[in-house]
C-alpha cells in the first residue's frame, strides 16, 4: 500500500497548469497526500490559482503559464511540498461520510459472482467486504460527479473483463483494480457490475449538482431488490436514499 | 419575446459559450466553443462581451427570422449566408429586420461557423454557463421550431468587418512539452514533429484523430500509466499509436499518455481543420510558448480596435454577378452597404 521509494513531482500541463504528482502506481497513500495537498494549496487561496482538481495520485492546480511563470509557481509548490509529509497528512476538513443502499447481485448486478470468483471468495465475503469497507472517494471523473471508490484489499485487484458488457445503468456499482465504481450514467463497461444503487452522482438541475467530493467517504448499506425497488419509485431528488454525515 | 426563430436548422447546431470552468474537481470539463477566438470576432464585431452566447454551426446552418430586427455576426468556418436573398459578407455584421429570412450553410471553408447575435442568446444558463455539452447532458442541439431568446441589445453599429487570422485550413500547430513528454523516446518525439498528418474525419468536440503514414508514436514506457488530468489541446497517444488532439468537451482525466499540448493560441487552428487537412505540430519549449500565448492574448484584447467597416472590395465577392453594383452607387451617402 504505501509507497516510500517515490519523490514528488511538480510538471506543468501546458500551459493550463501545474500537476503535483505523489506516485507513479495507484496507491491509497499517493491519494490521501493528493487530496490533503490540494486542500492545503486552496486554503492558502493563491491568486494565481483559477481552479483545482485532484486525480487517483496528482493534485492539479489550473494556472495560466502565459500569465505566470512556470518556474516561480514551481518554486512556491516545491516548499509547501517540502514542509511536511503528505502521505501521513490530515484530509481536508468539510468531508462527508455517505451512506448510499445498494442491492448486490441477482438480476440487479449479475456479476457479483464473477467478481467474487476472480477474488478468490464466495459471494458471501465479496458482499461482506463490499459493504463494510468505508471507500474513499479517490477522484471524480469519466463523467460528471462519478466517483472512483478505494481502496478494496489486496484480493479485489482484479483485471477488467476483456469484452465491453454494453451498457450498464447508472446507480451500477462495478468493481476492478482494488476500486469501486459508481455509474453517472449508463454506460459501456470492462469492470463488473456486482451492485446497483439508485444514487445519482450528477444533479444539473438541483442546488447539489455534484453531491460527492474528493475525500469523501461511501459505505454502501446491502438491501433487498424490493427495497431497491422502492427507493427507485420515490427518488425524484436522485438520493437514491442515500444518508450524508460530516465526518470532521 | 425578442428571439431568434429557428424554420429550419441542420443537424449540428448549438449554443455555447466560452464554457462552465470552475467544475473540475467534478469530473465536469469546462466544454464552450471549439473555435474560441471565433467567439471573440463575434463580441468586437458587435462591440459586445465574448462572454455573450453564440450559435455553434457544423456544416450547415439553418433558415432563421427574427422577432425583432437584430444585429448578427458570422464568424469561423467561411459558410454561405442570405438575408432575405441577398448574400451578405462572412467576418462581418449586418442587420437582420424583423420578419426577414436568414439562411446560413453550407460550410465552404473550415469546420465551425458562428453566428453571434446583439446582445447574445438567453438561454437558460445551467451551472453558470450556456453552452451545450450534449454528453453530459447539459442542453441540446437546436431543432426547428425552437424560438431561441435574445438578450437586449445595447450595440447599434452593423456593416463592420475584421480580418480573421488565417486558420480554416490546418497547417503549422505549436505545442508545448507537458507532463508525460518525456515518458516518450527523443526519436518518437522528432519523428512526431517531422510527420505531416491528417485530419481523419473521425472527430468531434471531444477530440480530433490525427492520420499519418508513419507506423505510430506508441513507447514502451507509456503504455502503464496512472490515469492523469486532461486539459484542452493535450495530444493524447492512444494504444495503437494513434495521436488524438483532445478538444473542449474530453474527459477531465484519461489513461492515455500526452506528447505534448496545442498552443491555446493554436487550438482553433485544430478545430477549423477540414477531414483530409495537413498538420504539423512543433515544439517550443515551455518559455517560448508562454511568450507566443502572451503575445496572442493581447492581440486578442486589442481585437476590437481591428474592426472597420465593411467596404464593398470587388476583388473579395465570392459571386460578383449576385450584387447589383449600379444600384450600390446611387448616393455617395447612401447608407453603409451592410444590409443587402
Amino acid at each position: 500500500m504505501t509507497q516510500t521509494d517515490f519523490a514528488p513531482k511538480i510538471r506543468s500541463v501546458g500551459l493550463n497548469g501545474v500537476l503535483v504528482t505523489f506516485g507513479d502506481k495507484a496507491t491509497d497513500t499517493a491519494n490521501r497526500a493528493a487530496i490533503a495537498f490540494r486542500g492545503a494549496v486552496d486554503a492558502a487561496g493563491w491568486a494565481e490559482v483559477q481552479e483545482s482538481s485532484s486525480t487517483l495520485v496528482s493534485a492539479f492546480f489550473r494556472i495560466d503559464l502565459a500569465t505566470h511563470g512556470f518556474d516561480t509557481i514551481r518554486d512556491r509548490l516545491a516548499e509547501v511540498l517540502s514542509a511536511q509529509d503528505w502521505t501521513t497528512a490530515q484530509l481536508p476538513e468539510g468531508r462527508a461520510l455517505w451512506t448510499i443502499p445498494a442491492a448486490f447481485g441477482g438480476a440487479r448486478a449479475p456479476q457479483l459472482g464473477e467478481a467474487a470468483e476472480a477474488a478468490g471468495m464466495d459471494e458471501a465475503l465479496a458482499l461482506a467486504d463490499l459493504t463494510s469497507a468505508r471507500l474513499r472517494v479517490l477522484t471524480l471523473g469519466f463523467a460528471p460527479g462519478q466517483p472512483y471508490l478505494g481502496t478494496l484489499g489486496q484480493a479485489w485487484d482484479i483485471p477488467r473483463q476483456v469484452g465491453l458488457t454494453p451498457n450498464v445503468p447508472a446507480g451500477a456499482l462495478v468493481a476492478a483494480v482494488r476500486q469501486v465504481c459508481l455509474f453517472a450514467k449508463d454506460t459501456p463497461t470492462g469492470w463488473r457490475h456486482v451492485g446497483q444503487s439508485a444514487f445519482a452522482c450528477f444533479r444539473p438541475n438541483s442546488t447539489t449538482p455534484f453531491p460527492l467530493a474528493p475525500g469523501d467517504e461511501v459505505q454502501f448499506a446491502p438491501v433487498s431488490e424490493a427495497e431497491l425497488a422502492r427507493i427507485e419509485a420515490n427518488n425524484s431528488d436522485g438520493s437514491g436514499g442515500a444518508d450524508r454525515v460530516l465526518i470532521t | 419575446m425578442r428571439a431568434l426563430v429557428v424554420r429550419q436548422v441542420g443537424p449540428g447546431v448549438a449554443v455555447q459559450d466560452l464554457g462552465r470552468p470552475g467544475f473540475l474537481a467534478k469530473g465536469l470539463t469546462q466544454g464552450g466553443a471549439a473555435d474560441t477566438r471565433a467567439v471573440h470576432e463575434g463580441a468586437a464585431l458587435l462591440r459586445q462581451s465574448p462572454n455573450c452566447a453564440v450559435l455553434e454551426m457544423v456544416g450547415t446552418g439553418g433558415t432563421f427570422d427574427a422577432t425583432e430586427d437584430i444585429r448578427i455576426a458570422l464568424t469561423g468556418a467561411v459558410m454561405t449566408a442570405q438575408i432575405d436573398g441577398d448574400a451578405v459578407a462572412w467576418n462581418a455584421s449586418h442587420l437582420v429586420p424583423k420578419g426577414a429570412a436568414l439562411v446560413i450553410g453550407p460550410t465552404r471553408s473550415g469546420t465551425y461557423g458562428y453566428l453571434h447575435v446583439g446582445g447574445g442568446f438567453a438561454t437558460a444558463p445551467l451551472l453558470g454557463s450556456r453552452a451545450t455539452h450534449q454528453s453530459c447532458g447539459l442542453g441540446a442541439l437546436v431543432s426547428a421550431g425552437e424560438a431561441l431568446p435574445v438578450a437586449t441589445d445595447k450595440g447599434r453599429d452593423t456593416g463592420m468587418t475584421l480580418s480573421p487570422e488565417p486558420r480554416l485550413t490546418g497547417g503549422t500547430v505549436r505545442i508545448v512539452p507537458s507532463m508525460q513528454t518525456e515518458d516518450f523516446d527523443p526519436a518518437i518525439r522528432a519523428l512526431f514533429e517531422a510527420t505531416e498528418f491528417r485530419r481523419d474525419p473521425r472527430a468531434n468536440r471531444q477530440g480530433i484523430r490525427m492520420d499519418s503514414d508513419s507506423q505510430g508514436f506508441t513507447n514502451p514506457k507509456a503504455l502503464s500509466i496512472v490515469s492523469e488530468v486532461i486539459v484542452p489541446g493535450d495530444i493524447q497517444i492512444t494504444g495503437d499509436g494513434t495521436p488524438f488532439v483532445l478538444m473542449a468537451e474530453s474527459q477531465t482525466t484519461g489513461g492515455y499518455p500526452r506528447i505534448g499540448t496545442v498552443l491555446p493560441c493554436d487550438l482553433p487552428r485544430v478545430a477549423q481543420a477540414p477531414a483530409g487537412a495537413a498538420i504539423r505540430f512543433e515544439f517550443l519549449s515551455l518559455a517560448d510558448g508562454a511568450a507566443v500565448q502572451a503575445r496572442a492574448d493581447a492581440e486578442l484584447r486589442k481585437l476590437p480596435q481591428t474592426v472597420t467597416p465593411l467596404v464593398r472590395d470587388p476583388a473579395q465577392m465570392q459571386d460578383l454577378l449576385s450584387y447589383q453594383l449600379v444600384g450600390g452607387m446611387i448616393s455617395a451617402t447612401d447608407a453603409p452597404l451592410d444590409e443587402g
